[in-house]
């Protein structure tokens, strides 16, 4: 029977997302490089008490459909619904406003884990190639070096770092075919590939599902079989210059100004740069 | 810091990044910080071909396009969108750091908020704050081959960001080369931290004034030229 990957819909990609588990979702901080519809579908199927493991916390999709963005949703779609109980994380915050997950963990709704991100990238590829941990030099001399086995290897310290598994990666990519090949677009491809494969069951958001031969053997990223599910975006048309003038983007764009301004000045009174 | 001080003309952003630039040498990989040191990649110097890497996955991109010009899919660590050139390539988040990590990042520039006087960094959380982000901090502060530090010399109320100890949590110990301020620069060397530069109309002794810890003022000491 002929490899099948393909699923029709973003709900049925996520159906066995249930409570608790351990999502990895791909991407960098940009909205494009981020599977913005499986999270839609993750939060409308109502899981929560995940923990999440990613570079960032979220910009939110007002800021996003500002920018005249499609697919608004990033992780601030599960932080402000406070569906996170744990986030893996290198960059939660942001130095420019406050953002939804810093509220959270201001409340002490959600508990936090943060890792270099260069050390997230390579614990996420041990589970994937069945490492058991890797000795990192990133952390050495810092908080992060707390209870962690240390290591001398010709003459240089190293902390020894456990592989970050997941049940389920998000990830997004530009093109797809029926077996799970993948390939990405520009900056977009970021954590995208280092996911894939290192959770129980990877998920592809794709831009475009091609024919099987399509996609450039010399030129695929991801080998289909580090994935488990593909499922295509839907076709829409580029934003038009008009739909981010609408006025609840521009209320967005003054709110997300005036927290900048308000943090510059906190920052400016608490010395830093 | 006396009141005349602290009316100084000092560089501003711009002159603080051309400065920083000139650093660059011929077929260096380069990686620069959100801030100040981003706009270091304007002032390559001419005759000098540099390969900007960015965290995100990217190596051997052109300047920051104009808003609304560029490809979304196209972007520094700062979100901004590059111009594509020739060369350009794109790796996921492990080769990205694996570039980092292995030796094959040249020089890293970053924004600091305190650098200790054996070259201890600290930049990625503010105590008032209590929350930080890593980010690729950590990654580039140890894993550069050379560390250059963009930043103002004191914080606004005129503390000094150069200091004995770092008060604040450490990035990474004894990484910094080089700071390059609004009033200075500065290498950090085995002996101490020594003065190799000053902003025309400063003098050695203010610096100092401005600064906890001591200099070792270098005998070849001379204002930073720009051009």
């Amino acid at each position: 029977m002929p490899i099948n990957k393909i699923v029709a819909s973003f709900d049925e990609a996520v159906a066995d997302i249930e409570d608790g588990a351990v999502i990895m979702v791909g991407g960098f901080g940009t909205v494009v490089s981020t599977p913005s519809c499986l999270l839609e579908a993750v939060y409308r199927k109502g899981a929560k008490n995940l923990t999440t493991v990613s570079n960032s916390s979220g910009f939110g999709a007002d800021i996003w459909r500002m920018q005249g963005a499609p697919f608004p949703e990033d992780m601030d779609i599960l932080v402000r619904n406070e569906r996170i109980k744990k986030a893996i994380v290198s960059a939660p915050v942001s130095a420019l406003y406050v953002n939804n997950f810093e509220k959270l963990l201001r409340a002490g709704k959600v508990d936090i884990e943060m890792v270099p991100q260069g050390t997230l990238a390579e614990r996420v590829r041990a589970a994937k190639a069945g490492l058991g941990g890797v000795y990192i030099p990133t952390g050495i001399g810092t908080v992060v070096e707390e209870g962690k086995e240390k290591k001398v290897i010709d003459g240089r310290e190293y902390l020894l770092e456990l592989p970050i598994k997941a049940d389920f990666a998000l990830i997004h990519a530009h093109k797809g075919d029926r077996w799970g090949n993948l390939v990405y677009r520009g900056t977009s491809r970021t954590f995208n590939p280092t996911m894939a494969g290192a959770a129980r069951v990877t998920i592809a958001e794709v831009d475009e599902i091609v024919e099987l031969g399509e996609l450039d053997p010399e030129c695929i990223v991801t080998p289909g079989v580090y994935v488990d599910r593909v499922v295509e975006r839907p076709k829409v048309a580029p934003a038009q210059e008009g739909e981010i003038t609408d006025t609840q983007a521009l209320e967005s764009t003054r709110r997300f100004r005036e927290e900048v301004e308000a943090v510059k000045r906190t920052k400016e009174r608490g010395g830093a740069q | 810091m006396s009141d005349n001080l602290r009316g100084k003309e000092r560089l501003d952003r711009q002159i603080i990044a051309l400065r920083v630039a000139k650093e660059f040498q011929d077929g260096d990989v380069v990686n620069l910080g959100i801030g100040i040191p981003m706009l270091a990649s304007n002032f390559v110097p001419a005759g000098r071909e540099v390969v900007f890497h960015s965290e995100n996955g990217v190596l051997g991109f052109g300047e920051v396009t104009l808003p609304g010009e560029g490809d979304l899919d196209i972007v520094n660590a700062g979100g901004q969108t590059v111009r594509p050139q020739p060369g350009m390539c794109f790796f996921g988040h492990d080769e990205s750091f694996a570039i980092v990590r292995g030796g094959h990042l040249d020089i890293s520039v970053m924004g600091a908020y305190q650098v200790s006087e054996k070259g201890d960094l600290a930049n990625y959380m503010v105590p008032e704050r209590e929350v930080g982000t890593i980010g690729g901090a950590m990654d580039l502060a140890q894993g550069a081959r050379r560390l250059i530090i963009a930043m103002n010399h004191t914080t606004k109320e005129g503390e000094p960001r150069i200091v004995k100890k770092c008060s604040y949590l450490l990035t990474a110990p004894e990484c910094v080369d080089l700071i390059v301020t609004d009033i200075a620069v500065i290498e950090v060397t085995d002996r101490g931290l020594v003065l190799k530069e000053v902003a025309p109309g400063w003098t050695p002794e203010e610096v100092q004034s401005m600064t906890e810890p001591t200099l070792i003022v270098d005998p070849e000491c001379h204002d930073i030229e720009l051009m």
